[in-house]
């Protein structure tokens, strides 16, 4: 049982999670998730590590709620505790110098991209972090992202904090202008906004890595549940990834895999 | 009473037959098929052992379990002595009675085969070992020597961990399992299905580890949430028994469309989250209509009697050889078919092809032929020109079999390994790291479950050697 000892709701249906996790807390890097369950029949869920303190053995997930085994987790009060975290899975970010780089965060993504955004920080590149969200209450993060950053640009789709639009057009004004032009791009969000940027950087071959959310169970490349087709090869994204190469993802094969017990009347089970 | 037959009063009786349930019941529910004998049944099957003093069956079980000594006593309505020889040469005889390849091992060598049909072992073995579960008050506790105060981790929690774990606490040592899924058991809990293996035998084998004192902590990937090397620093020693889950993949388009699984999830699903078996599970499987399973494994065998007990119209095995090289259970294969599967042997899949929303809907496959036997000693299969064939499905299982997992040995440079990725041990169980020790799946590949036991014991023999030593 993994004890939770705060609990916040940033934005609707979105959560920050402390939890008792010394072991995970201890190992974990940036870029690394974990598979909660939260009670005995739930289905286990892929989180990021969004922070950790070793010291006093916490983890902090950032969870958004959309459908019943994030709810539970989400719901789960302080006092209260999950049943199960494993972890940390998933392969480190790779770190280097880039000089400029962009991290570009839409809804719980930014979440995700957080504790990304800080480590290149602290690997001494100059980040400038763009979030996007459809209004005001869910651009989550930007103050506490402003510590670390040169810049936090926001977008919001109808234009109630912020640039009105999409985070990408962000993004072109920053590589168009040989000043702020960045070396690297840090996607995280939907598929169709990561798909979206991958497209825009690559004529220009700015390297630009995603980090891919399909489903998964185990985590620990026993399934083959999480395959994703980059570059051709069929990958596992729970040990390969969850982090690749933007231009080499096949994003149309991710986005309908995911819609695998979606829209399929057969839901057994629920 | 003594269990006094002549040979030929022995001779004149015939095998028992394993009562089952109906086909058409339970291809429909995850009840275990098999029923059990009774009493009498097992008395009288026991009988008809010949007491061969050059004990042949012996040597066809990987772990010498005294076979005739059970089997006397047994005859003789001794159980208590028949369930203690038992578990003296096995660690889970309640499992090894049900999913040992029998037929290839100790009842293969059997002499009543040479005319007619082997003494019936496994069903016996399963008989005694589930008396013994039901009496626990009859059956003598081993005594436990004091403790060593030494201490050994055992990595998964297998049939070759559990194995491992039990012998060593049994002398003396303290044991902690570091398991990485969220439940214990390994393959016996997420992959075989309940209909063979009931899942309350393995809780029943772990309540008892836990009772000699085998502490298992869950959710510890080793690899990742703690390293061997923290593992060797902080236990005396470590047996490794992590198995062989990676899948195999099929490496034919269409192999990541929708409605496609690899056994591993497949059964993971149904069988560890509860996936259309337990209505509290809230993990979602597909129930295909039109199911096909490539391979005609245990693993295949399990994967499609799953589907068909999902609610599947037509289940099918997709083999590229025929029946008779099916490296099944003879059993499962059995029950299969009385279960309704359909066999498509003589045949390989090309292709999955897609409908318009990318979902799996034809399995496109090539038809096969037995040509010359190849060096495994069976004959290659190889296609006949221009004739393919196209089964309609919705769901198609990959189940053509597992390498081993890295995670653990490549963050373990220094652990040896041979060039499929399993790890170097000798028959000692010995690494290349002092005081670390492997076996079962993880060093064979995919093996048996009695095999991986057989390892546990053995690692646990030679760990208890080298704590001393
Ligand atoms: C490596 C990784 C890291 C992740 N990190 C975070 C995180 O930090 N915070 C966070 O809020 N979410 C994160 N996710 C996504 C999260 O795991 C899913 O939202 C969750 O599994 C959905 O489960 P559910 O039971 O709540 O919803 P369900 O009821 O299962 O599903 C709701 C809908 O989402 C779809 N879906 C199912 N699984 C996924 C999935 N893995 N991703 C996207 N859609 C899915 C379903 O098809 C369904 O339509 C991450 C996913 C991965 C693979
Ligand atoms: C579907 C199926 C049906 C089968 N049917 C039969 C049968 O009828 N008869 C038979 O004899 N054999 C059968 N087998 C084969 C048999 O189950 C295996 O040979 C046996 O389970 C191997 O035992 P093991 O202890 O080596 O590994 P496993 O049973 O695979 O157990 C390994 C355990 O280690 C855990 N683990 C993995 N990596 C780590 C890590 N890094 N850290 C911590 N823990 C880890 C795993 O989660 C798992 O619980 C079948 C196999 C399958 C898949
Ligand atoms: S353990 Fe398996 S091979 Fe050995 S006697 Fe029992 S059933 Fe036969
Ligand atoms: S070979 Fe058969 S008959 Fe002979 S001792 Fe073994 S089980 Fe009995
Ligand atoms: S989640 Fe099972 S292999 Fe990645």
């Amino acid at each position: 049982m993994f004890k939770v000892v705060e609990n916040r709701t940033l934005a609707p249906n979105l959560h920050r999670l402390s939890i008792e996790a010394p072991r995970i807390a201890r190992a974990r890097k940036a870029g690394q998730f974990v598979i909660v369950r939260s009670a005995e029949g739930q289905e286990r869920i892929p989180l990021t590590i969004g922070d950790a303190d070793p010291v006093s053995g916490t983890i902090t997930l950032f969870i958004q709620a959309i459908g019943e085994g994030t709810r539970r987790i989400a719901e789960t009060p302080v006092g209260g505790s999950l049943r199960d975290i494993a972890g940390p899975l998933g392969m480190p970010t790779h770190l280097e110098k880039w000089g400029k780089v962009a991290c570009v965060g839409g809804g719980v993504g930014t979440a995700v991209l957080f504790p990304l955004a800080r480590a290149l920080a602290e690997a001494g590149n100059e980040v400038t972090t763009i979030i996007g969200g459809r209004s005001e209450p869910y651009i989550i993060l930007a103050d506490e992202l402003s510590e670390f950053c040169a810049k936090v640009a926001i977008t919001t789709e109808d234009g109630s904090l912020g640039r009105k639009g999409f985070v990408t057009a962000e993004l072109a004004d920053m590589m168009a202008d040989p000043q702020r032009r960045p070396a690297a791009v840090f996607a995280i969000g939907p598929v169709p906004m990561m798909r979206a940027i991958a497209e825009q950087t690559r004529p220009e071959g700015i390297e630009t890595v995603v980090s891919l959310n399909p489903i998964m169970i185990d985590g620990t490349g026993m399934c083959g549940g999480c395959r994703v087709t980059v570059g051709g090869e069929t990958k596992f994204a729970c040990v390969d990834g969850p982090e690749f190469d933007a231009h080499q993802v096949d994003f149309a094969s991710l986005a309908d895999r995911l819609t695998m017990y979606r829209d399929h009347e057969c839901k057994l089970g629920r | 009473m003594k269990n006094k037959l002549t040979p030929k009063e022995r001779l004149a009786i015939d095998r028992v037959e394993m009562p089952a349930r109906d086909p058409a019941e339970r291809s429909r529910t995850f009840d275990e098929v098999n029923l059990g004998l009774s009493l009498e049944q097992a008395v009288q099957e026991a009988k008809r052992c010949l007491q061969c003093k050059h004990r042949p069956c012996v040597e066809g079980c990987p772990v010498q379990v005294s076979i005739p000594d059970f089997l006397d006593a047994l005859a003789r309505e001794d159980l208590p002595e028949a369930a203690r020889i038992l578990q003296g040469d096995s660690a889970l005889p309640a499992v090894c009675g049900r999913v040992c390849p029998q037929e290839s091992q100790c009842e293969k060598l059997c002499v009543r085969t040479n005319k007619g049909e082997s003494v019936a072992i496994g069903h016996l073995e399963r008989f005694v070992a589930d008396w013994a579960m039901a009496h626990p008050e009859q059956v003598a506790a081993p005594e436990l020597p004091p403790p060593t105060g030494k201490t050994v981790a055992v990595i998964g929690c297998g049939p070759a961990g559990l194995t491992a774990a039990g012998e060593l606490s049994r002398a003396g040592h303290g044991v902690t399992i570091f398991e990485a899924l969220h439940d214990t058991g390994g393959v016996l809990r997420y992959g075989i299905p309940e209909f063979r293996l009931p899942k309350k035998i393995i809780d029943t084998e772990i309540a008892g580890l836990t009772r000699l004192g085998v502490k298992i902590e869950c959710n510890v990937i080793i690899g990742r949430t703690l390293t061997l090397g923290q593992l060797r620093e902080e236990f005396d020693a470590v047996f490794v028994g992590n198995g062989a889950g990676l899948p195999a993949m099929l490496g034919i388009p269409g192999e990541n469309l929708k409605g496609v699984y690899s056994a591993n999830e497949y059964l993971t699903r149904v069988n560890l989250m509860g996936a259309g078996r337990d209505p509290e599970s809230t993990t979602p499987i597909l129930p295909g209509k039109n199911v096909a399973v490539i391979g005609a494994g245990n693993t295949a065998m399990d994967c499609v009697r799953t589907a068909r007990r999902l609610g599947a119209d037509r289940a099918m095995i997709v083999y590229r050889r025929s029946e008779e090289e099916m490296p099944a259970r003879l059993e499962e294969i059995h029950h299969a078919k009385e279960e309704g599967i359909e066999l498509v042997i003589l045949t390989s899949p090309l292709e999955i092809v897609t409908d318009e929303q990318g979902w799996a809907s034809v399995l496109h496959c090539q038809r096969m032929r037995l040509g010359e036997p190849d060096a495994s000693g069976r004959r290659r299969p190889e296609p006949v020109e221009g004739q393919t064939v196209d089964l309609p499905v919705d769901v198609v299982i990959n189940a053509l079999g597992t390498r081993p997992n890295p995670l653990l040995t490549a963050t373990e440079p220094d652990l040896k390994l041979n060039s499929w990725g399993n790890i170097e041990a000798d028959d000692q169980c010995k690494t290349s790291l002092p005081g670390v020790f492997a076996g079962g799946d993880i060093v064979r590949g995919g093996a048996t479950v009695i095999l991986a036991m057989g390892d546990g014991k053995e690692a646990a023999r030679s760990i208890d050697e080298y704590l001393k030593g």
